[in-house]
């Protein structure tokens, strides 16, 4: 549907600012914005009762928020609610769907109220049942599928009105590895044409489909961007691994010549064969270990093995969520239902 | 508006694939049966000064509160046990479309059921031969009645279902206040204490909300305006505080 209001292309698909939303005295969300660019899969990180989904539900208009902005496609949510409900697919968390309805109906049903015209309607069902692989499913009844299946009708569901944005709550959650494959690809290749928010808490996932992640934490953003810039903004710094045996000597001095920053961070005790684990850690990003090792060498160690430690966006989820619990542990704790 | 016949007939068609639904049709019409058959053992054995439709619809009351709940309770309650609310609202569907489209399914149904029990007029016709027996002024009056107050009951209905995500939380609230309604209004109008000169306006108050006397009314072919306007408001009120109610949980869920 937007390719009918071209004017409004240009805008950001999401944009929130100073989002605040409390229930009863209690912050769930807590002044945060963003911007989402088109066509972007962002993910959408937190720990349980972070305000991702009440942040989610306000996108989609379907909760009021207590202060703030957002606008979904230049349209606010706020004074404008079915223009931006015409734009969003939503999965909520859970994917509830109805149980004694047929796939097909159920996705018949839901095209009627998302305005699908009626001529369009059942190619439309035929492609998303293609999409999501449902075709042989289609004259089931929803309620007594498999998790899996059920799973991707919710997405089926959300694609089929063609929205410029999907907001997903926890797609994933559930699924066998090889059913989260699945929906990763298919999330993936809603990439360029839709604009997708996903909340998760399975990190390598987010890692791999999201261009963008954004970590929330007690109702505030505490990191955002690309997984490798999260990497290096809340961790800072690289590491390697060396398995060596022998005398350090002035290995220290060798590294510092090669990176001032390089230092050696720990040093394991040596097992049965005499080699030990030393990390070495640095703030520079350059890769410096072909350096390193040719210093280690020079030095007499036996060398075994030398690798460079990827952090995982477990690591920086973690240190982002434990900074901001340091943060915030001075004020009184205001936590909210997700 | 737009959305309104969308939920309609898919509302319609899950009652229709529903298994529940036909269970309580047949308790329904055997249940009716029943009370027909014996109404029409008295006349056999002495001769009654009102014809069997009149006296078959004066008991109106007593399907009206057992099945009203069970055509109503889960309309909203179940969309918010099952979490379902939360996909319906977040498309461009209005909560007035949402509610007045279970409304009017749970209402076509009730109707439905009731239409069923012409059947019952249609033996006794063929069979009996007796045309003093079917009177056609209070059995058309008395469907009206059922048509008119159905109005109400099953707006009730979708009151009490707006009101709680349990089902049978819903349905014993609802059979409450219908029981509230048509016998407890019965009550207070055949109390003496509401005769005090003081308590003049209360009595007429009352009285106005007598349903058992709007039904004699409708039997006797009596369509009186205030009391159409007493069902037709009864029901916009019920139908408004559901809405309301909806919107209000989604505002602290």
């Amino acid at each position: 549907m937007a390719n009918a209001m071209p004017e409004t292309t240009q805008q950001p698909a999401i944009e929130v600012t100073g989002l605040v939303k409390t229930y009863a005295g209690v912050t769930a969300v807590n002044n945060i914005s963003f911007t989402v660019p088109r066509g972007q899969i962002i993910g959408f990180l937190g720990p349980n009762g972070a305000g991702k989904s009440t942040t989610m539900r306000i996108l989609t208009g379907y909760l009021p928020a207590t202060s703030g902005r957002v606008s979904i496609c230049g349209f606010p949510v706020a004074s404008d609610p079915d223009a931006v409900k015409r734009r969003v697919g939503y999965m909520p968390e859970n994917n509830p769907l109805p149980e004694e309805m047929r796939v097909s109906e159920y996705l018949y049903f839901r095209g009627r109220l998302k305005e699908v015209p009626r001529r369009k309607l059942g190619s439309r069902i035929d492609e998303v049942l293609e999409l999501c692989d449902l075709k042989r499913v289609r004259h089931k009844i929803i309620g007594k599928l498999s998790k899996g299946f059920r799973q991707r009708v919710g997405i089926a569901e959300s694609v089929l009105a063609e929205p410029p944005v999907i907001i997903m709550d926890e797609p994933t959650i559930g699924l066998d590895p090889h059913q989260i494959l699945i929906v990763r690809d298919l999330i993936s290749s809603l990439r360029g044409r839709m604009t997708v928010l996903i909340s998760s808490h399975i990190l390598p996932e987010i890692e791999m489909t999201c261009d963008r992640v954004l970590i929330i934490n007690q109702g505030r953003i505490v990191a955002q961007g690309t997984p490798a810039e999260l990497r290096r903004e809340v961790l800072g710094q690289s590491a390697y691994e060396i398995q060596a045996a022998g005398p350090l000597g002035s290995l220290t001095f060798l590294l510092g010549s090669i990176d001032p920053g390089l230092s050696i961070a720990s040093e394991g005790p040596p097992d049965a064969l005499g080699f030990r684990t030393i990390t070495l850690t640095t703030l520079n990003d350059d890769d410096v270990g072909e350096a390193v090792l040719r210093a280690c060498l020079s030095e007499g160690l036996r060398v075994r093995a030398i690798s460079r430690a990827h952090p995982t966006l477990e690591d920086v989820f973690l240190a982002a969520t434990r900074r901001s619990w340091d943060s915030v542990a001075g004020e009184p704790r205001t936590r909210g239902t997700p | 508006m737009k959305h309104f016949f969308t939920i309609l007939s898919h509302e319609v068609r899950m009652l229709l694939v529903s298994p529940s639904t036909y269970i309580a049709g047949v308790a329904f019409l055997w249940l009716m049966g029943f009370i027909f058959t014996g109404i029409l053992e008295q006349f056999s054995k002495a001769s009654q000064s009102e014809s069997p439709a009149a006296i078959f619809f004066t008991l109106y009351w007593f399907p009206v509160i057992f099945m009203v709940p069970l055509l109503t309770m889960k309309c909203l309650a179940e969309e918010r046990r099952m979490g379902t609310i939360e996909t319906l609202l977040t498309t461009p569907v209005t909560t007035t479309e949402v509610v007045l489209g279970k409304y009017a399914a749970a209402y076509l149904l009730y109707i439905a059921f009731w239409a069923s029990t012409s059947g019952l007029f249609y033996i006794l016709r063929r069979f009996a031969g007796d045309a003093h027996l079917i009177d056609p002024g209070p059995i058309i009056g008395g469907y009206l009645f059922i048509a008119v107050s159905g109005l109400f009951f099953v707006a009730i209905g979708v009151f009490a279902s707006a009101l709680s995500r349990n089902q049978a939380v819903a349905g014993i609230l609802c059979t409450t206040i219908l029981i509230g309604l048509i016998l407890g209004g019965r009550y207070l109008g055949s109390a003496s204490w509401l005769d005090r000169e003081s308590l003049a306006p209360l009595k007429a108050a009352v009285d106005y909300a007598q349903i058992s006397r709007h039904f004699e009314d409708f039997t006797r072919g009596v369509v009186d305006t205030r009391e159409l306007l007493f069902y037709v408001s009864g029901t916009v009120l019920a139908l408004i505080f559901s809405i309301l109610s909806v919107e209000a949980k989604l505002l602290h869920s």
